[in-house]
């Protein structure tokens, strides 16, 4: 039933239907399949490597700005979500591949299952979140993250599965390609950027602008608000789980919190709420970071958090709102022509 | 059975009365104004009409059923919808999508749906930004659709949150001092547009307003309020020339 009786004629544009779109990613991500063999023939191990770990980030950092972006809340907790995917995809992956299961299988099997448990922490974070604002919500993430690190820590195994405390887990078989990668990649933005432009993920933004006008509005707060972490958290948690399947190896000491603000840096950098602008730091900066890391034979100190921190305070002085602000570098939708006269009210 | 129906309702901040012993009714169609000085205790009915506040005594009925202390979000459902004294927009979202947000619970689709692009998102979106659109044409700010809502002029601006409210398809609209700020010629402007949602929408609308003439040109029925009393209710005439609302309103230099 339209809301007003009687329309006007209003400009349509022709929209690519939605099959044609699903159908072009997945091409995209078939295609990345021969590339990947591409790439492993042509590339050294190093840039390889590079290449898959920018695919990563790319998950991670766009995962976390439709928590901290496209929502508005401040989470310092996304490290903590990517343990809980990494630690429960690592040690399934290496004792059921010890057991003789199909590494691939098992890996897609796991990853996935590492996100769902990284979902339900994301749950249980969620919840304080409708209660916390700001500062306070960042504080209590953060606690979220430490707790996991700890837990991690103190853990040697949960039953036959090793977790293996402060040592770490190692001994993970070897799945994650850059294939994998660029996967999780484009599934996470295409996943976001949906969500961040349709009408009814509009809701998500409205929160972020103005909670109580939000409210006033029709809008489930709560829903949003925990769904935006669940759906974040995923993400963190698939993006962890192949980051283990790719070092074989994983410490609780790379979970703590200054991974978590590692990757809200990229958010605040590349524009909390632009999808592409954040795609776009996390690409920049992890090359910029392989870079430093290089120095660092040269300067004996790791130069990378300072340069992170320094970014991070230009940025705050200069563009406040990031690189793109809430723009997108690029959007298909094209704007009809609405400038028509109204009808007589 | 009134559409609206606060009955006794006492809101209370700490030491302060706010709002006591509030009785007010409103039916579909009707207008009603709602007067009185700064701090009167205004925003603070709409505000517990609308679940912002619980009140601390007395109920709330909208269509017979209680909503007192029930979620803000869950009352809009029920059919309440408001604007806010100092416009409360989604700054940096276009004009278009701060309307799209009031469509929000006329979405069926889930967001499963929505990531996958499944035929009945693609149904919805199109429809509801067809109807936001149209929404926009009547409110006369269809040409600014693709700008950001924060960078309109103040006048627009009211238009909008009035245009994003209605788009929650409500029963009862509710309008905080909508004229605030706006030039002459955009009040008498608000005055017609103001009757015409009324006739349009069939929705009953309470307003409040500080502007004597807008106010008691419009309005069928008028409650003055002033320090959380009711001082009168009336017909605007009846209200005018009440003594106590020339003492306590009326009276005090402009
Ligand atoms: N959240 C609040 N906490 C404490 N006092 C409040 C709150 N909201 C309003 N008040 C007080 O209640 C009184 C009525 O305010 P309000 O309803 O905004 O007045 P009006 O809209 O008529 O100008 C004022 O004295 C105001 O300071
Ligand atoms: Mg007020």
């Amino acid at each position: 039933m339209p809301l007003l009786a009687k329309a006007n004629q209003i400009d349509s544009v022709p929209r690519t239907p939605a099959w044609m779109l699903n159908l072009f990613w997945l091409a995209l991500i078939l295609a990345c399949y021969p590339i990947n063999r591409l790439l492993e023939a042509n590339l050294n191990d190093y840039l390889y490597l590079v290449l898959t770990r920018i695919c990563l980030n790319i998950v991670l950092a766009t995962s976390l700005n439709l928590i901290n972006g496209i929502t508005g809340q401040f989470s310092l907790g996304h490290a903590g979500f990517m343990a809980v995917g990494a630690y429960t995809c690592g040690t399934f992956l290496q004792h059921y591949v010890g057991v003789g299961w199909n590494p691939i299988a098992a890996a897609l099997l796991f990853v996935i299952v590492g996100g769902l448990l990284a979902a339900v922490a994301g749950l249980i974070v969620g919840v304080p979140a409708l209660r916390l604002r700001g500062d306070y919500l960042a504080i209590a993430t953060l606690g979220f993250g430490e707790i996991i690190y700890i837990v991690i820590r103190s853990t040697e195994s949960i039953g036959p599965f090793k977790i293996g405390s402060a040592a770490g887990l190692d001994g993970i078989p070897k799945v994650t390609t850059f294939f994998w990668a660029a996967t999780a990649a484009i599934i996470t933005v295409v996943c976001v950027w949906r969500l961040a432009y349709s009408a009814k993920g509009k809701a998500f933004a409205a929160i972020r602008e103005d909670e109580v006008a939000a409210a006033a509005m029709g809008i489930n707060t709560t829903f949003y608000k925990v769904t935006a972490f669940v759906i974040g958290a995923f993400f963190a948690g698939v993006a962890g789980g192949l980051y283990g399947a790719l070092d074989q190896t994983i410490d609780p000491e790379q979970f703590r919190f200054t991974r978590s603000i590692e990757i809200v840096a990229l958010v605040v950098l590349g524009g909390t709420g632009s999808i592409t602008g954040v795609v776009l730091a996390a690409i920049v900066l992890m090359i910029l970071s392989e870079a430093l890391r290089d120095l660092k034979g040269v300067t004996h100190v790791d130069l990378r958090l300072i340069v992170y921190a320094l970014l991070l305070i230009i940025t705050m002085l200069l563009r406040p709102q990031g690189l793109m602000g809430a723009k997108e570098i690029f959007r298909s939708r094209r704007k009809r022509n609405l400038s028509q006269p109204a009808p007589a009210a | 059975m009134p559409l609206l129906e606060l009955q006794n309702v006492c809101v209370q901040f700490g030491g302060l009365r706010a709002v006591s012993d509030f009785n007010f009714t409103l039916d579909q169609g009707e207008l009603v104004g709602l007067i009185g000085p700064n701090g009167a205790g205004k925003t603070t009915a709409f505000n517990v009409t609308t679940g912002v506040y619980r009140p601390s005594a007395g109920t709330v009925r909208l269509a017979g059923q209680s909503i007192a202390g029930q979620k803000t979000f869950k009352i809009n459902r029920a059919g309440i919808a408001r604007t806010f004294q100092n416009v409360r927009l989604f700054a940096n979202m276009s004009v278009l999508d701060n309307v799209l947000v009031g469509f929000n619970k006329s979405l069926t689709q889930s967001l499963t749906s929505t990531i996958l692009r499944a035929p009945i998102h693609q149904r919805e979106d199109r429809q509801f930004e067809d109807q936001a659109i149209e929404l926009l044409q009547t409110m006369n700010l269809a040409d600014k659709a693709y700008a950001a809502a924060g960078s309109l002029p103040y006048g627009d601006q009211r238009r909008l949150e009035i245009a994003r409210a209605l788009a929650t398809r409500p029963k009862i609209l509710l309008l905080d001092e909508p004229a605030a700020g706006m030039n002459p010629r955009e009040k008498a402007e608000l005055m017609q547009l103001i009757r015409f949602i009324r006739d349009q929408f069939q929705v009953g609308i309470w307003l409040i307003e500080h502007d004597m003439k807008l106010v008691m040109t419009i309005c069928e029925r008028i409650t003055v309020l002033d320090h959380g009393e009711i001082i009168a209710v009336g017909t605007p005439a009846k209200v005018q020339s009440d003594p106590a609302v020339i003492e306590a309103y009326l009276g005090e230099p402009a």
